[in-house]
């Protein structure tokens, strides 16, 4: 049996060829017209893949008509954007894409559950047989093996997500923190909406504009406040975000000192993602303060990237050794099958000759 | 016999401390069940020790400066199986394992494991004392060792240089709220402890009682300040390392300066 993979991702096609092949395959086709016993097909914004079984081998073309959009003269451009992996190799392939080694942003964890999603649409419809069964549910162990064992998925690489994840490292759960964004900007409404996500519960907007504050307050379940009474709201709040368009520095040591004289043992956390920004530098050496400008949010990302990457070697050993057992296995299985076959055929012989 | 054991002890702790700096040197550092486990083993062979030797002496294994180290390190590993879990802190096994293994290492190294010619009477209010006041070493340790973690962990937000150690450990909050605990069950025991030492019924060196109330008054006044929001998380956490640096000079004094009164 020949275990194959064909498709183009990221690292071979640009978006407008991703896009003449995505979004329009039939698995049925593939297995009807390319001659497969098993296939399935894995599409996301980044790739299109089909992984497949076959008694003999299917030529990449075949595959590649099946998944064009329309046949043309673009699509034999087109066909060198395609890879193709057999057997081990083709494991290998779907290992490391599903440990998200393969994806754009490295370790990223969503792959993993589209991945699931394909193979279980496969699964309902009958396209995945015991190859692909077998290959997948390998691919989902080695992905969590990997995701336990080292720290490929750690850390964030966006900086809303980078800001969500300092704020649990400094309070632990947000749920009953008190958060004031101070400025109605894009950013920070992204950034609110990923601290809702993630327990909390009150939230106070406060911008120039109160139109647009109790705009972003309906949008976060929060609550508008005016913008002259946020010197007051920072005496109770635990994290600041802002992001104004003021060219003076809004807080600085001086103004913040009198507000957090009663909290001593009160961390406040501040994202100041305005440009030129809100907060004074300086007032990150005060005691229990914790600001982050976007510059070093933005780096607090490429130090959890990079981080990623040192992980990828430990990764791709784990994923050597599922590749490993997952091809013996398949090989004795094979060798297993071939065995009872040719018992049948000698047990079988007598009747047939007595047929003659 | 009974040194084998602690040796076996001592072995289990050095594990731990092995696979903390490979981790941490390969960039990967993770808690997991490790830990955990070679400080269990370590803690069981560490028993062993001490009931053997317990049964040996007819008391309270305390007798000199060797004993006084290795039940210290037995209270350390001890307040750790049962707090570090409970509180989320499993990272701690990988700062209490060195902290452990050295005094261990130092108890077995240097000569003072120095029996004595006569067999003491036993004394249930001085065994009470220093059983008590040992334990409460082991929480203050700890706390010390929550302290270095505070630090560790403080210092990385607010240099924002994040290394693989920062995803592992404890948020600020939860590792403030442990080194409170541990100081409030620390400073409990250590004056349960001071306070049974007037019982003894044997006259107290001065010195000896001068400096250990400087430390209960040190203790006193971390609590205070933390109590009465006056001090700061960051100050707390290194006070506690302060305090445990000048409580375990004292407890050398003590048994040092006891030791050398016992010899003939």
């Amino acid at each position: 049996m020949n275990l194959f993979c064909v498709g183009l991702s990221h690292h071979t096609a640009s978006v407008e060829t991703r896009e003449r092949f995505s979004g329009h395959a039939e698995t049925d086709c593939i297995l009807r017209g390319a001659g497969c016993t098993e296939a399935l097909l894995l599409t996301t914004c980044n790739r299109v893949e089909v992984y497949g079984a076959a008694p003999a081998q299917v030529p990449t073309e075949e595959i590649i008509r099946c998944l064009a959009r329309k046949i043309d003269q673009q699509l034999c451009q087109d066909a060198s954007a395609f890879y193709r992996y057999e057997d081990a190799e083709c494991g290998r392939h779907l290992f490391r894409v599903t440990c998200g080694l393969d994806s754009m942003v490295v370790g990223e964890t969503e792959i993993f559950g589209q991945a699931k999603k394909a193979y279980e649409s496969a699964r309902a419809s009958g396209a995945a047989g015991p190859y692909l069964h077998r290959l997948f549910q390998r691919a989902f162990r080695a992905a969590k093996q990997v995701r336990t064992h080292t720290d490929i998925t750690r850390g964030s690489v966006s900086v809303g997500s980078v800001a969500v994840d300092l704020a649990e490292k400094i309070f632990g759960h947000l749920s009953g923190r008190k958060v004031l964004v101070l400025g109605a900007g894009e950013t920070s409404e992204r950034t609110a909406r990923a601290l809702v996500s993630r327990g909390v519960s009150d939230l106070r907007v406060s911008n120039r504009s109160m139109d647009r504050a109790a705009e972003l307050a309906r949008l976060v379940a929060g609550r508008a406040i005016r913008f002259d009474e946020w010197p007051e709201q920072c005496r109770e709040i635990d994290i600041l975000i802002t992001s104004t368009s003021s060219e003076a520095p809004l807080l600085t040591p001086e103004n913040l000192a009198p507000m957090l004289r009663d909290r001593i043992d009160r961390p406040v956390f501040i994202i100041d993602i305005a440009v030129p920004r809100d907060v004074d530098p300086s007032v990150n050496e005060m005691e229990g303060v914790y600001l982050y400008d976007i510059d070093s949010l933005q780096s607090v990302a490429q130090q959890s990237l990079a981080l990623r990457r040192q992980q990828i070697a430990a990764a791709e050993a784990i994923i050597a050794e599922h590749v490993a057992d997952f091809w013996e296995s398949v090989e004795c299985g094979t060798a297993r099958r071939c065995a009872d076959s040719t018992h049948s055929a000698i047990s079988e012989g007598p009747v047939r000759a007595s047929e003659l | 016999m009974d040194r084998y054991l602690l040796i076996v002890s001592t072995v289990c702790f050095l594990a731990a401390v092995v696979r903390t700096i490979a981790a941490l040197r390969a960039g990967v550092f993770r808690p997991g069940r490790f830990n955990f486990l070679a400080v269990g083993l370590g803690f069981i062979f560490q028993t062993a020790f001490l009931s053997i030797r317990g049964h040996a002496l007819g008391r309270c294994p305390i007798t000199n400066l060797f004993e006084v180290f290795i039940f210290l390190a037995w209270s350390i590993a001890l307040i750790y199986m049962l707090i570090g879990p409970a509180y989320r802190l499993s990272l701690m096994g990988a700062f209490t394992a060195p902290l452990v293994f050295l005094i261990q290492t130092f108890a077995l190294l240097a000569p003072i494991d120095v029996r004595h010619a006569v067999k003491l009477p036993a004394n249930p209010w001085l065994e009470f004392h220093a059983s008590m006041s040992l334990v409460a070493y082991g929480a203050f340790a700890l706390a010390c060792i929550a302290g270095v973690m505070y630090l560790v962990q403080e210092h990385q937000l607010k240099t924002h240089q994040l290394r693989s150690i920062f995803y592992h450990l404890p948020p600020l909050t939860d590792l403030f709220a442990a080194i409170t605990r541990l100081l409030w069950w620390g400073f409990a025991l250590y004056t349960l402890g001071l306070a049974s030492g007037f019982f003894i019924g044997e006259p107290l060196p001065r010195a000896q009682v001068v400096c250990a109330f400087a430390v209960w008054l040190l203790y006193a006044a971390i609590l205070q300040g933390r109590h009465f929001r006056q001090l700061a998380p960051r100050r707390v956490a290194a006070l506690c390392i302060v305090g445990f640096s000048a409580a375990l000079t004292l407890l050398w004094g003590i048994t040092f300066t006891a030791q050398m009164h016992s010899l003939p």
